[in-house]
């Protein structure tokens, strides 16, 4: 168990430095979320009322997109100089792997959406009337639903050709059910219209089904053949 | 097994025609919906069969990831293929029946937006059976249809929920159904079951064979330079 989570803090370091080095994930996932915004903004234009009912899915959206840009770096990077295929022959378990990169891209969005969180509430004039305390709790949970998610899919997608259009493909669909509830909460915290505590127990609920089910299965994955 | 693939063939093709007259001229016209609510006879058989055949397709890959049976994954491949055409026929006979009858194309009702998902999930499974490269197709089909299968229950409360907080058009509702309505149904739910079925046994055969002849050529392939020499 030690030697697993000592494997998992390595990898994630690694990642941590390579991205804080050259910050090629975050900066284009800033940009592209930047751009999302901007061109919502003016293509709705909303009033302040208007705007707490859309914007659950609008920033949900936009962070959606942009994690896939992250998403698709994860293992991308592992190809060059085959680092992948040493990770393969090594005993290292898998998961501790899998771990790491989910921590990494955890990170990496929770950044992003830390960032673009003031620029969201400047352009959409956002306040919310529920309880704000619990839009903190669903953005840690929603951000794991798509990051372990969008990390397992991403090394499945490493398996096909064009394997950057394959990942959302096969996110999406899957992640419906976050999404919902992720949007759903978001609203029903600006709105204050509803009790957001429904949406929280699925999202506590998608992340322990589909952590436990990607731990299960991504030795599968990374050994597939 | 040829045997009872041309019984089957024939059982279905009788039950197919029994159902086709029992719903456009034996069963008996509806009330308040009239003619339209003859699609039911297809439509909801469509449903049954294309959820019975993800199910075939779950219980595949369970099988392939356990044993690594490359039977098992031509049947998943072939139930996977099927269903989504049965629920693409759903999905379509239900706006058509409901625009008459509930006034709207559309509405996201749990059953509607379940199967919805369902079909999504498994056009990304045939989707990423095209696109991977052929020796590591049938392990990722089969982890992503387990993690499909483990995203259903976590759709239906989702769906469950934001219904109860929306209002929604009323839909179904009481009134008893007419036994002769109920009689063509089942002959119907029948039909399609065996239909499917069918269908799904003869792409399931096209596969094993033609991952036979795949094989045989690439023998012959490694044993052709030899020979030539």
């Amino acid at each position: 168990m030690s030697s697993s989570s000592a494997i998992t803090r390595a990898t994630l370091r690694k990642d941590l430095r390579l991205e804080w080095r050259s910050k090629d994930a975050i900066n284009s996932m800033l940009f592209f979320a930047l751009l999302v915004v901007v061109i919502f903004s003016f293509s709705f234009d909303p009033t302040a009322e208007e705007s707490r009912r859309i914007a659950g899915g609008l920033v949900w959206v936009a962070f959606l997109f942009a994690a896939i840009v992250a998403l698709n770096q994860t293992w991308a990077r592992e190809l060059r100089n085959q680092v992948l295929d040493a990770y393969r022959i090594s005993p290292a378990p898998a998961n501790s792997l899998f771990l790491a990169k989910a921590l990494g891209n955890f990170i990496f969005v929770s950044v992003l959406e830390g960032l673009m969180t003031p620029l969201f509430i400047v352009f959409y004039n956002l306040r919310a009337v529920g309880p704000a305390y619990e839009l903190l709790i669903v953005a840690v949970l929603g951000t794991w639903a798509l990051v372990v998610n969008g990390t397992f899919f991403a090394a499945m997608s490493l398996r096909t050709r064009s394997r950057e259009i394959m990942l959302p493909l096969l996110l999406f669909p899957i992640s419906i059910p976050a999404l919902l509830a992720m949007v759903e909460a978001t609203t029903s915290i600006l709105t204050g219209e509803f009790s957001a505590k429904f949406w929280i127990v699925l999202l506590v609920a998608y992340d322990v089904v589909f952590t436990t089910g990607c731990l299960f299965l991504f030795e599968l994955v990374l050994h597939g053949e | 097994m040829k045997r009872s693939f041309t019984l089957l063939a024939v059982v279905t093709g009788v039950l197919l025609s029994w159902g086709l007259y029992g719903a456009l001229i034996a069963a008996p016209t509806e009330q308040t919906m009239g003619d339209v609510q003859r699609i039911f006879y297809y439509h909801v058989p469509s449903a049954w069969t294309a959820f019975c055949l993800f199910f075939v397709n779950l219980a595949a890959s369970i099988v392939y990831l356990a044993k690594r049976n490359s039977k098992a994954d031509a049947l998943a491949l072939a139930s996977a293929e099927v269903g989504v055409v049965f629920c693409t026929i759903v999905l379509v006979t239900g706006p058509i029946w409901a625009r008459p009858v509930w006034g709207i194309w559309w509405t996201w009702d749990l059953r509607l937006t379940l199967t919805l998902v369902l079909w999504l999930i498994y056009v990304s499974y045939l989707i990423l059976r095209r696109f991977s490269s052929s020796g590591q197709t049938p392990v990722i089909a089969a982890v992503l249809a387990v993690l499909g299968a483990l995203d259903v229950p976590l759709v239906y409360f989702s769906i469950w929920f934001y219904r109860t907080q929306h209002p929604q058009p009323v839909i179904g509702g009481g009134g008893s159904i007419d036994p002769r309505m109920l009689h063509v149904f089942f002959v119907n739910l029948a039909a399609f079951s065996c239909f499917g079925a069918l269908v799904c046994w003869s792409r399931y055969r096209l596969e094993v064979v033609r991952r036979q002849v795949e094989e045989a050529q690439a023998l012959e392939s490694l044993l052709e330079p030899r020979g030539s020499r």
